[in-house]
């Protein structure tokens, strides 16, 4: 396996392909994809396919890379080896086309309303859209507010909508209610189940098995840097196949 | 020579009497300071945005040459800028030497090294918060340099105060290429130096005063500037 340090695409246009810009995103399709650091494998030899629609929930104990499989899904990250390929086409390529919520939710220093313009500009869309995302997510009223005085569950809001703005194929969710109140949390699965039915691939991590209960059509399960189990959510949460996944039901501790 | 308490007492009567000599000094200080700190800031700031969002073979060694041009001698930029201004430099055909304008193009040169190297350490830490979110965004390279100037604003201020604060105090470069010509080109600190070596203390106190409260102002200024920022959580 390739011992590679973590590297990250560098932040520069990226050659287009019109042909692949006009193809679907989905079916993703991963194979033997491979990161190690400091000679230990964080991802070692995943394979998964997706098929479009849906929500899949991204499950396993910490350390078990999937946070870093998110990031490579996104282009974020270059792996040490294996392939990614959205349809056809190589992660790096296909960023633009998808958003990323990140767990602490990075927000400039302007107003609320300002963060939206930002990104609507930055990528080309139409600014008048900004008070109806901002209503989406119940921030209309704190429009002129600086978007880093918002409260954990509110700025996490402004992230979402933020990724919204961009219109994703697909958006990534890398535990992004993971120190929220419930009440909060219930706000952003409704977002997100919204974004989904209007046919918004969702891939969302998260630790918390009665969110993934709530929210997923299918589960990947990963262990040890490696997909332990891919089964439908109705399949995975009565009848686990693999033991690292039972424990993890179960609340024992799985190393 | 007159005591130090008589000669603070004289000079604090200049400096309340308005006397016009006076404030001319003080003026073309601040027309000369300022001037070279915009400059330096429109020339530095990209400078150090650049650097700090960028990752090259031999940036090491860039950031090396940066930091060290921050300790730059003022009177060997004095010579150079001489030497380039000088009717028989390159830049001789300006008719600049001996003019504020020589004395501007001095001090942004010293502190344009200043600005970019601050600059960079400030816009590289807000780099390190943003950069994950910007490649998700697909920035390109002038989107995240601008995002980064705008809203490293108010930190940037300090760096840019930074720069104000050595070109104001510097008396060699700005009397070797304006040459302290008295309603021309002399500036507080080249007055200060003057007026000790011929004795009158008391002017020479006098502008001392005065520089002191314009950089205690300068600084008080930018201070609150920052909190109010802090308290908008713009910072």
């Amino acid at each position: 396996m390739s011992d590679l340090p973590i590297t990250a695409v560098p932040p520069v246009a990226r050659p287009r392909d019109e042909a692949a810009m006009s193809r679907p995103l989905l079916p993703l399709r991963v194979s033997g994809l491979r990161l190690a650091a400091d000679g230990a494998a964080l991802l070692d030899g995943v394979e998964l396919s997706l098929a479009p629609g849906g929500c899949t929930v991204i499950m396993g104990p910490n350390g078990a890379g999937k946070s870093l499989l998110l990031k490579m899904l996104h282009g974020l990250l270059v792996p040490g080896g294996g392939e990614v390929s959205w349809n056809g086409t190589p992660a790096a390529q296909a960023t633009a086309r998808q958003a990323l919520v990140f767990q602490k939710p990075v927000l400039l220093r302007r107003s609320v309303a300002a963060n939206l313009d930002f990104v609507l500009k930055a990528r080309g869309r139409d600014r008048a859209r900004r008070d109806t995302l901002l209503r989406e997510v119940g921030l209309l009223h704190k429009a002129r507010q600086p978007a880093r005085l918002l409260s954990g569950g509110e700025a996490q809001r402004l992230a979402l909508a933020r990724a919204l703005a961009t219109d994703p194929e697909v958006l990534f969710l890398d535990e992004p209610t993971a120190s929220l109140d419930p009440a909060s949390v219930l706000v952003i699965e409704r977002i997100v189940a919204a974004a989904r039915d209007r046919g918004t691939r969702i891939i969302f991590v998260t630790h918390d098995v009665g969110q993934a209960r709530r929210m997923a059509d299918e589960v990947v399960f990963l262990h040890r840097g490696r997909v332990a189990e891919h089964s439908r959510a109705d399949v995975f949460f009565p009848e686990p196949r693999s033991q690292p996944a039972r424990d993890y039901l179960a609340g024992r501790i799985v190393l | 020579m007159q005591n130090i308490g008589e000669a603070f007492h004289l000079a604090l009567s200049l400096v309340l009497s308005g006397e016009a000599d006076l404030y001319e000094i003080v003026g073309l200080s601040l027309q000369v300071s300022l001037s070279a700190t915009v400059l330096a800031c429109a020339i530095g700031l990209p400078i150090g945005a650049l650097i700090a969002v960028s990752r090259f073979r031999g940036r090491g060694l860039v950031l090396i040459v940066m930091n060290a041009l921050m300790g730059l001698p003022p009177v060997v930029v004095g010579l150079l800028v001489y030497l380039y201004l000088s009717r028989s430099g390159p830049l001789g055909f300006l008719g600049l030497l001996y003019t504020p304008g020589a004395m501007i193009f001095a001090q942004t040169i010293l502190i344009v090294p200043i600005v970019a190297a601050l600059s960079r350490q400030v816009l590289e830490d807000l780099h390190a918060e943003y950069a994950e979110q910007f490649r998700s965004l697909c920035l390109t390279r002038w989107q995240s340099i601008t995002t980064l100037l705008w809203d490293g604003r108010y930190a940037l201020l300090t760096v840019g105060l930074a720069g104000f604060g050595r070109a104001v105090a510097e008396v060699g470069a700005v009397i070797m290429v304006g040459g302290n010509i008295d309603h021309l080109t002399r500036v507080m600190t080249t007055a200060i130096a003057l007026e000790t070596s011929k004795g009158d203390l008391p002017l020479a106190l006098a502008l001392g005063i005065i520089l002191l409260v314009l950089a205690l102002g300068v600084n008080a200024g930018v201070q609150t500037l920052r909190m109010t920022a802090a308290r908008q959580a713009h910072v």
